[in-house]
Protein backbone atom coordinates (compact mmCIF):
# COMPACT_ATOMS: atom_id res chain seq x y z
CA UNK A 1 0.00 0.00 0.00
CA UNK A 2 1.26 3.45 -0.76
CA UNK A 3 0.52 6.55 1.25
CA UNK A 4 -0.57 9.89 -0.11
CA UNK A 5 0.16 13.47 0.89
CA UNK A 6 -2.65 13.55 3.46
CA UNK A 7 -1.35 10.38 5.12
CA UNK A 8 2.08 11.98 5.27
CA UNK A 9 0.65 15.06 6.96
CA UNK A 10 -1.06 12.85 9.55
CA UNK A 11 2.20 10.99 10.14
CA UNK A 12 4.17 14.22 10.49
CA UNK A 13 1.59 15.60 12.95
CA UNK A 14 1.55 12.50 15.17
CA UNK A 15 5.06 11.07 15.05
CA UNK A 16 6.06 12.99 18.17
CA UNK A 17 3.00 11.56 19.92
CA UNK A 18 -0.74 11.99 20.39
CA UNK A 19 -2.04 15.02 22.32
CA UNK A 20 -3.28 14.09 25.80
CA UNK A 21 -6.80 15.43 25.38
CA UNK A 22 -10.13 13.58 25.52
CA UNK A 23 -10.49 13.50 21.73
CA UNK A 24 -6.91 13.34 20.44
CA UNK A 25 -7.77 12.44 16.84
CA UNK A 26 -10.20 15.37 16.64
CA UNK A 27 -7.40 17.61 17.92
CA UNK A 28 -4.98 16.33 15.24
CA UNK A 29 -7.73 16.73 12.62
CA UNK A 30 -8.16 20.35 13.73
CA UNK A 31 -4.44 21.07 13.24
CA UNK A 32 -4.62 19.68 9.69
CA UNK A 33 -8.02 21.06 8.68
CA UNK A 34 -9.46 17.56 8.18
CA UNK A 35 -12.61 15.91 9.55
CA UNK A 36 -11.94 13.73 12.62
CA UNK A 37 -13.53 10.75 10.86
CA UNK A 38 -10.98 11.00 8.05
CA UNK A 39 -8.02 10.99 10.45
CA UNK A 40 -9.47 7.96 12.26
CA UNK A 41 -10.18 6.15 8.97
CA UNK A 42 -6.74 6.86 7.52
CA UNK A 43 -4.87 5.80 10.68
CA UNK A 44 -6.98 2.63 10.81
CA UNK A 45 -6.18 1.85 7.17
CA UNK A 46 -2.48 2.47 7.77
CA UNK A 47 -2.60 0.14 10.79
CA UNK A 48 -4.30 -2.56 8.72
CA UNK A 49 -1.61 -2.30 6.05
CA UNK A 50 1.28 -2.28 8.54
CA UNK A 51 2.45 1.29 7.90
CA UNK A 52 1.27 2.02 11.44
CA UNK A 53 2.71 -0.88 13.41
CA UNK A 54 0.66 -0.06 16.46
CA UNK A 55 -0.77 2.83 18.44
CA UNK A 56 0.61 2.36 21.93
CA UNK A 57 2.69 3.60 24.79
CA UNK A 58 6.44 3.01 24.67
CA UNK A 59 7.75 2.88 28.22
CA UNK A 60 11.19 4.29 28.92
CA UNK A 61 12.81 0.98 29.75
CA UNK A 62 15.80 2.69 31.35
CA UNK A 63 13.54 4.60 33.76
CA UNK A 64 11.74 1.34 34.59
CA UNK A 65 14.98 -0.34 35.57
CA UNK A 66 16.05 -2.05 32.34
CA UNK A 67 19.50 -0.54 32.47
CA UNK A 68 21.53 -3.11 30.56
CA UNK A 69 21.39 -4.25 26.94
CA UNK A 70 23.57 -6.05 24.48
CA UNK A 71 23.47 -6.72 20.75
CA UNK A 72 23.56 -10.52 20.53
CA UNK A 73 24.60 -11.99 17.17
CA UNK A 74 24.18 -15.59 16.03
CA UNK A 75 25.48 -17.73 13.17
CA UNK A 76 22.33 -19.70 12.41
CA UNK A 77 22.01 -22.31 9.64
CA UNK A 78 20.36 -20.58 6.67
CA UNK A 79 17.58 -23.14 6.34
CA UNK A 80 16.58 -22.67 10.00
CA UNK A 81 17.14 -18.93 10.41
CA UNK A 82 13.65 -17.72 9.41
CA UNK A 83 11.78 -20.03 11.76
CA UNK A 84 14.16 -19.52 14.67
CA UNK A 85 14.18 -15.74 14.18
CA UNK A 86 10.41 -15.77 14.73
CA UNK A 87 10.87 -17.57 18.04
CA UNK A 88 13.67 -15.28 19.25
CA UNK A 89 11.84 -12.08 18.24
CA UNK A 90 8.79 -13.11 20.26
CA UNK A 91 10.78 -13.30 23.54
CA UNK A 92 9.74 -10.58 26.00
CA UNK A 93 13.34 -9.36 26.53
CA UNK A 94 14.16 -8.93 22.79
CA UNK A 95 13.49 -5.43 21.44
CA UNK A 96 14.77 -5.86 17.87
CA UNK A 97 15.37 -9.02 15.86
CA UNK A 98 16.65 -9.10 12.29
CA UNK A 99 18.24 -11.34 9.72
CA UNK A 100 21.19 -9.61 8.05
CA UNK A 101 23.86 -10.73 5.58
CA UNK A 102 27.11 -12.18 6.93
CA UNK A 103 30.40 -10.42 6.12
CA UNK A 104 32.84 -13.32 5.94
CA UNK A 105 35.44 -13.98 7.15
CA UNK A 106 35.27 -11.21 9.73
CA UNK A 107 31.58 -11.51 10.56
CA UNK A 108 29.90 -14.94 10.46
CA UNK A 109 26.66 -13.87 12.17
CA UNK A 110 23.29 -13.54 10.39
CA UNK A 111 20.74 -13.21 13.23
CA UNK A 112 20.81 -10.05 15.37
CA UNK A 113 18.76 -9.76 18.58
CA UNK A 114 18.92 -6.85 21.03
CA UNK A 115 18.66 -8.25 24.58
CA UNK A 116 17.56 -6.18 27.60
CA UNK A 117 17.65 -6.64 31.35
CA UNK A 118 18.07 -4.81 34.64
CA UNK A 119 21.76 -5.69 34.74
CA UNK A 120 24.53 -7.37 32.74
CA UNK A 121 24.06 -10.70 34.55
CA UNK A 122 20.41 -10.86 33.48
CA UNK A 123 21.35 -10.03 29.88
CA UNK A 124 23.88 -12.88 30.00
CA UNK A 125 21.17 -15.22 31.32
CA UNK A 126 18.92 -14.16 28.42
CA UNK A 127 21.80 -14.88 26.06
CA UNK A 128 22.06 -18.41 27.47
CA UNK A 129 18.31 -18.85 27.02
CA UNK A 130 18.55 -17.82 23.34
CA UNK A 131 21.53 -20.19 22.89
CA UNK A 132 19.36 -23.03 24.25
CA UNK A 133 16.55 -22.17 21.85
CA UNK A 134 18.87 -22.10 18.83
CA UNK A 135 20.68 -25.28 19.89
CA UNK A 136 22.67 -27.06 17.22
CA UNK A 137 21.32 -24.76 14.48
CA UNK A 138 23.69 -22.09 15.78
CA UNK A 139 27.40 -22.62 15.09
CA UNK A 140 28.68 -19.71 17.21
CA UNK A 141 27.53 -16.47 18.75
CA UNK A 142 28.73 -13.31 20.42
CA UNK A 143 27.31 -10.31 22.24
CA UNK A 144 28.42 -6.72 21.73
CA UNK A 145 27.92 -4.30 24.57
CA UNK A 146 27.90 -0.60 23.82
CA UNK A 147 30.58 1.35 25.62
CA UNK A 148 29.55 4.83 24.44
CA UNK A 149 26.75 6.56 22.53
CA UNK A 150 28.54 8.52 19.80
CA UNK A 151 25.42 10.01 18.20
CA UNK A 152 21.70 9.69 18.69
CA UNK A 153 19.12 11.56 16.64
CA UNK A 154 15.48 10.84 15.98
CA UNK A 155 14.55 9.61 12.54
CA UNK A 156 11.80 11.87 11.35
CA UNK A 157 9.76 11.99 8.19
CA UNK A 158 9.52 15.44 6.72
CA UNK A 159 5.95 16.67 6.19
CA UNK A 160 6.48 16.89 2.43
CA UNK A 161 8.05 13.52 1.65
CA UNK B 1 15.65 10.76 27.25
CA UNK B 2 16.02 9.84 30.91
CA UNK B 3 18.52 6.99 31.29
CA UNK B 4 18.53 6.72 35.09
CA UNK B 5 16.10 4.38 36.85
CA UNK B 6 13.17 6.00 38.64
CA UNK B 7 12.96 5.32 42.40
CA UNK B 8 10.32 2.60 42.99
CA UNK B 9 8.08 5.02 44.91
CA UNK B 10 7.83 7.27 41.84
CA UNK B 11 5.10 4.96 40.45
CA UNK B 12 2.00 3.69 42.24
CA UNK B 13 -0.03 0.62 41.34
CA UNK B 14 -2.29 2.59 38.97
CA UNK B 15 0.72 4.06 37.13
CA UNK B 16 2.12 0.55 36.71
CA UNK B 17 -1.19 -0.81 35.46
CA UNK B 18 -1.35 2.01 32.88
CA UNK B 19 2.22 1.40 31.70
CA UNK B 20 1.56 -2.33 31.36
CA UNK B 21 -1.83 -2.04 29.66
CA UNK B 22 -1.08 0.66 27.09
CA UNK B 23 2.05 -1.10 25.78
CA UNK B 24 -0.36 -3.53 24.13
CA UNK B 25 -2.25 -0.88 22.21
CA UNK B 26 -4.50 2.15 22.25
CA UNK B 27 -7.77 2.59 20.33
CA UNK B 28 -8.13 4.59 17.14
CA UNK B 29 -11.57 6.00 17.96
CA UNK B 30 -13.48 9.17 18.87
CA UNK B 31 -12.98 8.74 22.65
CA UNK B 32 -9.95 6.47 23.00
CA UNK B 33 -8.97 7.59 26.50
CA UNK B 34 -12.42 6.78 27.89
CA UNK B 35 -12.25 3.36 26.20
CA UNK B 36 -8.72 2.63 27.43
CA UNK B 37 -9.45 3.90 30.94
CA UNK B 38 -12.53 1.74 31.60
CA UNK B 39 -10.73 -1.61 32.17
CA UNK B 40 -8.32 0.23 34.50
CA UNK B 41 -11.19 1.56 36.60
CA UNK B 42 -10.36 5.16 35.63
CA UNK B 43 -12.12 7.97 33.81
CA UNK B 44 -10.68 9.27 30.56
CA UNK B 45 -9.63 12.49 32.29
CA UNK B 46 -7.85 10.60 35.06
CA UNK B 47 -5.97 8.59 32.44
CA UNK B 48 -4.78 11.65 30.48
CA UNK B 49 -3.66 13.30 33.74
CA UNK B 50 -1.73 10.20 34.75
CA UNK B 51 -0.13 9.95 31.30
CA UNK B 52 0.94 13.60 31.36
CA UNK B 53 2.59 12.96 34.73
CA UNK B 54 4.27 9.74 33.54
CA UNK B 55 5.64 11.60 30.54
CA UNK B 56 6.87 14.44 32.76
CA UNK B 57 8.85 12.17 35.07
CA UNK B 58 10.36 10.35 32.08
CA UNK B 59 8.59 6.99 32.48
CA UNK B 60 7.19 7.18 28.94
CA UNK B 61 9.33 7.57 25.83
CA UNK B 62 6.52 8.01 23.37
CA UNK B 63 2.77 7.63 23.22
CA UNK B 64 0.98 7.43 19.88
CA UNK B 65 1.26 5.76 16.47
CA UNK B 66 4.48 3.92 15.63
CA UNK B 67 5.20 4.05 11.92
CA UNK B 68 7.18 1.63 9.79
CA UNK B 69 9.75 4.05 8.39
CA UNK B 70 10.62 1.75 5.48
CA UNK B 71 6.99 1.37 4.46
CA UNK B 72 6.91 5.19 4.22
CA UNK B 73 9.69 5.09 1.64
CA UNK B 74 12.80 5.60 3.74
CA UNK B 75 15.92 3.43 3.50
CA UNK B 76 17.99 2.28 6.47
CA UNK B 77 21.15 0.29 6.90
CA UNK B 78 23.16 -0.85 9.90
CA UNK B 79 26.87 -0.34 9.24
CA UNK B 80 30.01 -1.29 11.13
CA UNK B 81 33.65 -0.25 10.99
CA UNK B 82 36.90 -1.50 12.45
CA UNK B 83 38.50 1.74 13.60
CA UNK B 84 42.07 1.77 14.89
CA UNK B 85 42.05 2.97 18.51
CA UNK B 86 44.44 5.83 17.77
CA UNK B 87 42.12 7.22 15.07
CA UNK B 88 38.85 6.67 16.89
CA UNK B 89 37.97 10.27 17.79
CA UNK B 90 38.96 11.55 14.33
CA UNK B 91 36.76 8.93 12.66
CA UNK B 92 33.82 9.68 15.01
CA UNK B 93 33.95 13.29 13.84
CA UNK B 94 34.07 12.31 10.14
CA UNK B 95 31.22 9.79 10.44
CA UNK B 96 28.94 11.88 12.65
CA UNK B 97 29.30 14.87 10.31
CA UNK B 98 26.93 13.10 7.90
CA UNK B 99 23.30 13.96 8.66
CA UNK B 100 22.38 10.49 7.30
CA UNK B 101 24.05 8.93 10.38
CA UNK B 102 21.10 8.51 12.76
CA UNK B 103 22.72 6.72 15.67
CA UNK B 104 26.26 5.70 16.30
CA UNK B 105 27.54 3.46 19.11
CA UNK B 106 30.99 2.44 20.23
CA UNK B 107 30.91 -1.31 20.98
CA UNK B 108 33.40 -3.64 22.62
CA UNK B 109 34.46 -5.71 19.57
CA UNK B 110 37.01 -5.69 16.77
CA UNK B 111 34.21 -3.96 14.82
CA UNK B 112 34.08 -1.13 17.32
CA UNK B 113 31.85 1.45 15.59
CA UNK B 114 28.21 0.66 14.71
CA UNK B 115 25.90 3.19 13.13
CA UNK B 116 22.60 3.37 11.28
CA UNK B 117 22.29 5.26 8.00
CA UNK B 118 18.85 6.73 7.31
CA UNK B 119 18.27 8.05 3.78
CA UNK B 120 15.39 8.78 1.46
CA UNK B 121 16.54 6.09 -0.99
CA UNK B 122 18.62 2.92 -1.29
CA UNK B 123 21.06 4.80 -3.52
CA UNK B 124 21.50 7.34 -0.73
CA UNK B 125 22.72 4.56 1.59
CA UNK B 126 25.31 3.37 -0.93
CA UNK B 127 26.46 6.92 -1.70
CA UNK B 128 26.87 7.84 1.98
CA UNK B 129 28.67 4.61 2.91
CA UNK B 130 31.05 5.04 -0.05
CA UNK B 131 31.72 8.65 0.93
CA UNK B 132 32.54 7.62 4.52
CA UNK B 133 34.96 5.01 3.13
CA UNK B 134 36.70 7.64 0.99
CA UNK B 135 36.92 10.16 3.83
CA UNK B 136 38.22 7.70 6.43
CA UNK B 137 40.14 5.24 4.25
CA UNK B 138 38.37 2.48 6.23
CA UNK B 139 35.93 -0.20 5.13
CA UNK B 140 32.25 0.30 5.98
CA UNK B 141 30.54 -3.09 6.35
CA UNK B 142 26.87 -2.95 5.37
CA UNK B 143 24.32 -5.04 7.23
CA UNK B 144 20.99 -4.24 5.57
CA UNK B 145 17.90 -5.84 7.08
CA UNK B 146 16.94 -9.00 5.13
CA UNK B 147 14.04 -9.91 7.38
CA UNK B 148 12.52 -8.28 10.44
CA UNK B 149 10.77 -10.45 13.01
CA UNK B 150 7.69 -9.61 15.00
CA UNK B 151 8.74 -8.34 18.41
CA UNK B 152 7.25 -9.44 21.71
CA UNK B 153 9.26 -6.96 23.80
CA UNK B 154 7.49 -5.88 26.99
CA UNK B 155 8.69 -3.95 29.97
CA UNK B 156 6.93 -5.05 33.13
CA UNK B 157 6.35 -1.85 35.13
Amino acid sequence: MSIDATDRRIIAATQAGLPLVAEPYAEVAGWLGLPEAEVIARLGAMRDSGIVRRVALAPNHYALGMQANGMSVWDVADDRAEALGEVVGALSFVSHCYLRPRALPLWPYNLFAMLHGPDRATVEAHRAEVADILGAACARHDILYSTRILKKTGMRLRPEG
Amino acid sequence: MRRAALPPEALDATDRAILNALQDGFPIAHDPFTQAAAPLGLSGAELTERLAHLREIGAVTRFGPFFDAEAMGGAFCLCAMEVPEARFEEVVTLVNAHPEVAHNYERAHRLNMWFVLACETREGIERTAARIERETGLCVLRFPKLREFFIGFRVEA
